[in-house]
């Protein structure tokens, strides 16, 4: 006779389990620590990090970050307004613009941007923070334009028609009904493109930066040149990780909360 | 670009020869209809039979394929006319409230009013509280349409429009959504604004509403007007088959 469905599944889940810690086991046991971390985790090497990797580094990673995010919100929303347009020209500009700048990597956006344009046209960029900041919003604006879309696109029809009835033109039922709302709703995936932001700004050392504007990646990789050891790249990333997870935290909280709103 | 204001005689709505179609579908087929001021109008008649887009058409909210709209001197049709402006004094009330969730119910009383009349906040205020007093949820102006029940929601509602000072209202269904219980408030909100002299268009299932307060009914069937006039006609002693095919279906619920 064969075993009930219950207990097979109890077997499954204590398998699964066993070979777990079997797994983790065999690592402990198999990697030779000490030469791990003397290659990546000195800890006369951690403790020269700082401060420089936070208030220089860390800085300018927050900096291209904040710079990039309010730039990408801001042309995200007009783009974003130009997708739903009864116009079509400025729906196919806008979905022209939302093709091409998702549709090429950021860093190649980062060199033709950066590089390419001075060269081409011998205009310069004014800081090094423009030139790493400007085609990181304008690619964030690609993405964001699409989220708050789907943000307006999910406000009901009737908040718009009951505005537009009371006499409020459509800019302007837009701006005080719809978009208050759409934000709202946004808000997790809106947080989760600063995320992304925060660790895109790492592709901004394509562009050659000064001591002033290192970002974290950088600051890490000269770390790892100048000390033989990959001590400051791991340094680094546990300085994104103290960033991005609060973050992500937040925004699993914050979709908890609406899921269990919306029951 | 201002457009010289068009009076027929007392009407407030003046529509003619009015068509929509969405797509090859059909839906208002040559309406004629005329209110006057202080009129109740309630529209009735089975679902698709295109009197909730004639009432939407009344204030634009669907565009007419064809025909001529006149509120309150406004050819809403003319190209020329300020939709916005014309709104400003056509009330709408939802069958799905369409309360601003993110706003408490004073400041979707207000919201407009500062907008669009450009009121200032303190009379703004004032014309919230009272209009709310005046719907019976002066205690619930600092709530929002999530801690309300729907006959609540739907009285803000009324209010907010009313804070426009609209020259006629218009009623899309709006006890459709409400549980039996809560029904009567709102018609009991309507029926006082009827008494004071509203002009207003209705579409509406509430036969014994549209008995007690209609002026006049109109009974529309697949697009047209089939039969209108007081309700005692119309209702009572109805002159064609398909009304009386109507009114034995829903009487007999």
């Amino acid at each position: 006779m064969a075993i009930s469905k219950r207990k097979r599944a109890m077997y499954t889940r204590y398998a699964v389990y066993a070979l777990s810690i079997a797994a983790l086991l065999a690592v402990a046991l198999l990697v030779d620590w000490s030469k791990l971390s003397n290659a990546m985790f000195r800890w006369n090497l951690v403790k020269e990090q700082f401060p420089d990797i936070l208030t220089k580094a860390a800085k300018n990673t927050v900096i291209f970050t904040i710079l990039g995010f309010a730039g990408g919100l801001s042309f995200g929303l007009i783009f974003a307004l130009m997708r739903l347009s009864t116009i079509r020209p400025y729906r196919w500009l806008a979905a022209i613009y939302i093709e091409i700048f998702r549709g090429i990597p950021l860093v190649v956006t980062l060199l033709i941007l950066g590089f390419g344009i001075p060269i081409a046209t011998g205009w310069q960029w004014p800081n090094a923070y423009m030139q790493g900041a400007v085609p990181l919003a304008l690619v964030a604006a690609a993405y964001m334009a699409e989220t708050i879309r789907a943000g307006i696109e999910a406000v009901p029809k009737g908040q718009m028609e009951a505005a537009r009835s009371l006499g409020m033109s459509y800019p302007r039922a837009m701006a005080t009904i719809i978009i208050p709302q759409a934000l709202r709703i946004i808000i997790p995936p809106l947080t989760n493109e600063f995320v992304l932001l925060i660790k895109d700004t790492s592709l901004i050392s394509v562009l050659g930066v000064t001591a002033a504007t290192k970002d974290l990646a950088r600051f890490g990789r000269d770390g790892v040149n100048s000390t033989a050891n990959a001590t400051p790249l791991m340094v680094a990333g546990l300085v994104y990780l103290a960033m991005t997870l609060p973050l992500t935290q937040l925004v699993a909280w914050m979709e908890r909360r609406a899921k269990a709103a919306g029951k | 670009m201002s457009q010289e204001p068009i009076f027929i005689d007392d009407y407030v709505v003046s529509i003619s020869d009015l068509n929509k179609s969405f797509g090859t579908n059909h839906v208002l087929r040559g309406i004629d209809l005329e209110v006057q001021r202080g009129e109740v109008v309630c529209i009735i008649g089975p679902s698709g039979s295109g009197k909730s887009t004639l009432l939407r058409c009344v204030n634009m909210l669907e565009k007419p394929s064809s025909g001529q709209i006149v509120v309150l001197g406004r050819e809403l049709t003319h190209i020329d006319c300020d939709i916005d402006e014309a709104r400003s004094k056509i009330g709408m009330v939802f069958q799905q409230f369409n309360l601003f969730p993110h706003m408490t119910a004073l400041q979707n009383v207000c919201v407009a009013q500062r907008k669009v009349l450009k009121r200032s906040a303190a009379e703004a205020e004032q014309t919230a509280r009272a209009l709310l007093q005046r719907v019976g949820l002066g205690e619930k102006a600092d709530a929002y349409p999530g801690q309300l029940s729907g006959g609540q929601q739907q009285r803000v509602a009324i209010a907010r429009a009313l804070a426009m000072n609209p020259d006629v209202m218009l009623f899309d269904e709006a006890t459709s959504a409400l549980d039996p219980e809560l029904v009567g408030e709102v018609l009991q909100v309507m029926r006082s604004l009827a008494d004071e002299g509203m002009t207003m268009l209705v579409v509406t299932h509430e036969m014994s509403f549209a008995s007690n307060v209609a002026s006049r009914v109109v009974f529309m069937d697949g697009g047209v007007i089939v039969e209108q006039g007081p309700p005692s006609q119309v209702i009572s002693s109805p002159r064609e088959e398909r009304t009386r095919t109507f009114l034995a279906n829903v009487l007999n619920h």
